[in-house]
């Protein structure tokens, strides 16, 4: 996903002279070619976030479209105010590039874990913030990345990640894409999640219980409307992510379904991370399985839920 | 700090008409908003002064015009300082100084871009404006278009690793089209700069970062327009003007004081005083 999106930024950088690359320090060899035929549009400025951020608020008053790329974490908390004042009090096109959204770096610890990424960007007027699915999807919302007139958040996975959306669904930033029709139960998932939702969906089936699935790649700005629809007539909705439980997708689809509430609104289950960090090493995977966040965890939630009346 | 040349007594200099005006034009918004950052706008108010009337390529009238000169107060709390001077060369008009802080009014405690005719970044939080004038000057250079970006800060502000971050980014790409300048009045929002964060040797840490740095007296007209017309001071690197400066300037009281850093709920007397001290309304 990460390859794709880069190489979407020297594609974009070719067919658009306002497009500029700036990294903090990244692993050496990243876009090189774009390096090599535009030196002057492409920046690695060192471990300096702060300074990253508000060097492409700068590029961007003057009318570039900077592409910015760093670690998740550095790039949301280190510089919050500079992203806050810099990029969206002004409300500029800067693109924020994430690597390793969620638990990628699990063996790294707690430091390099980006799970409160999505809650903290969520809260800024005027971001938006997306989370791809797999590398089809990353490559469809850089082709449309260009246009967006604010400042956007995008969440990267760690890569290699099944591919799961299709290309007949097309993209378009804010509207969620409905994979399996709700029954009684409509899981919403964001990221790499949606991928195992679609499996315990499978597992679910098995159960006699049928499970829709709506990719909801864009956690801000919420598709209210896709939301209130598939859920109309679910007795539960379940949101998956690999992100806190905390200010997330699951806060924006409950905030969303309150304040749209009728007497049929559904129960809503929220599956993410606890409010702690993280104890563990190991890999994504075996701290997903931990949080119950796998395909079988998801199921089993789900499962326990509706045995406990939805209680 | 502390050499004769920019001692006190130096920088003790009697202010000129249109700089008691201008200092005027702070007071009346002042009045108008019932606070403001007095002391911290009074210090730099000549050195913009002489930056817009003499250097700055600017249009009051075009405030978007694409070749203009960018100027980014970067302590954004001296905004009283770029109100005054902005309203008086025609930008907006002067009465809404009467305004300030008021609901309604575009002109806040903190300049806003796309508010105040004139202001190129909303600042206020500190240490961001020199990152935003790095960005500017790449832009320009890449377009190969001949404005320039003049960055002033506060020395308080220069507390912020952000802004060092800035400068060696600035160094790296040798932006002689960026221009820093520190007002340097020695006091921050707490006291003495020299007790809570020293700063010194202030020139020294601006030439170890890359630039070529010139110190001024902040209020000497005469040495800010050479010192400015003689930008950039090197073809290679990025310029700093230190502007050693008097905190509260113009109001005898207020000088040197930290207690004038920020004022509100000033009486209609004091008001008064404040006038008279620049030689009344």
């Amino acid at each position: 996903m990460r390859k794709t999106c880069l190489n979407m930024v020297y594609e974009l950088a070719k067919r658009d002279d306002r497009v500029v690359f700036i990294g903090s320090d990244l692993g050496p060899g990243v876009l090189d070619e774009m390096k090599r035929e535009m030196p002057g549009r492409w920046f690695m400025e060192g471990v300096a976030e702060q300074n990253i951020i508000g060097m492409a608020a700068g590029l961007a008053m003057e009318g570039f479209i900077p592409y910015v790329n760093t670690i998740a974490t550095f790039l949301t908390r280190r510089c919050y105010e500079q992203v806050a004042l810099d990029l969206c009090l002004h409300n500029l096109p800067v693109r924020l590039i994430a690597n390793g959204g969620g638990l990628v770096y699990a063996p790294l610890g707690p430091t390099h874990l980006a799970i409160e990424d999505m809650s903290i960007m969520r809260s800024l007027p005027n971001m938006t913030v997306v989370a791809p699915t797999d590398a089809d999807e990353m490559a469809r919302l850089m082709n449309v990345s260009l246009d967006v007139p604010g400042p956007v958040y995008i969440r990267l996975g760690k890569g290699g990640d099944p591919v799961v959306s299709r290309d007949d669904d097309g993209f378009e930033i804010g509207s969620s894409i409905l994979l399996r029709p709700p029954g009684t139960v409509l899981i919403v998932a964001t990221g790499v999640m949606v991928n195992r939702a679609l499996q315990a969906a499978d597992h679910l089936v098995g159960q006699g219980i049928e499970c829709g699935v709506l990719n909801m790649h864009t956690v801000k700005p919420l598709d209210h409307h896709r939301l209130s629809t598939y859920s109309a007539g679910v007795k539960l909705v379940v949101t998956v992510e690999e992100h806190t439980i905390v200010g997330g997708l699951g806060s924006a689809v409950a905030e969303s379904l309150i304040d749209r509430r009728t007497i049929d609104t559904p129960i809503i289950l929220r599956l993410g991370i606890p409010d702690v960090f993280s104890h563990e090493y190991g890999s994504q995977d075996s701290l997903l399985e931990s949080y119950g966040l796998q395909s079988q965890g998801i199921a089993a939630s789900i499962t326990e839920a509706i045995a406990s009346g939805f209680r | 700090m502390g050499t004769a040349e920019f001692s006190e007594s130096a920088l003790a200099s009697l202010l000129d008409d249109r700089s008691r005006y201008l200092r005027k034009l702070i007071i009346t918004a002042l009045e108008g908003g019932g606070r403001g950052h007095i002391g911290s706008s009074m210090s730099p108010i000549d050195a913009i002064r002489v930056l817009y009337d003499e250097i700055l390529n600017v249009r009051p009238n075009d405030p978007q015009w694409p070749d203009r000169d960018r100027f980014i107060l970067s302590k954004g709390h001296g905004c009283l300082a770029l109100y005054a001077v902005l309203a008086d060369l025609g930008f907006f008009s002067a009465d809404e100084l009467t305004r300030f802080c008021r609901k309604g009014s575009f002109l806040g405690g903190h300049p806003e871009k796309g508010k105040v005719p004139g202001v190129e970044a909303s600042t206020g939080a500190l240490g961001h404006g020199l990152s935003i004038g790095v960005g500017m000057a790449l832009a320009a250079r890449i377009r190969d278009l001949n404005h320039r970006v003049v960055v002033m800060m506060g020395d308080g502000e220069i507390n912020e690793g952000s802004v060092w971050e800035a400068a060696m980014s600035a160094s790296k790409y040798g932006l002689n089209n960026l221009t820093v300048m520190v007002d340097y009045n020695k006091i921050q929002s707490y006291g003495f700069t020299d007790q809570v964060q020293p700063l010194e040797p202030l020139a020294d840490k601006w030439r170890a970062f890359g630039f070529e740095v010139v110190e001024v007296n902040g209020h000497d007209l005469a040495d800010l327009r050479a010192t400015l017309k003689s930008l950039p001071f090197a073809s290679d690197r990025p310029s700093a003007i230190i502007c050693h400066t008097i905190k509260g300037k113009g109001i005898p009281y207020a000088e040197n004081d930290p207690a004038w850093h920020h004022k509100s709920h000033l009486s209609d007397d004091q008001i008064e005083d404040l006038y008279d001290c620049l030689g009344g309304r």
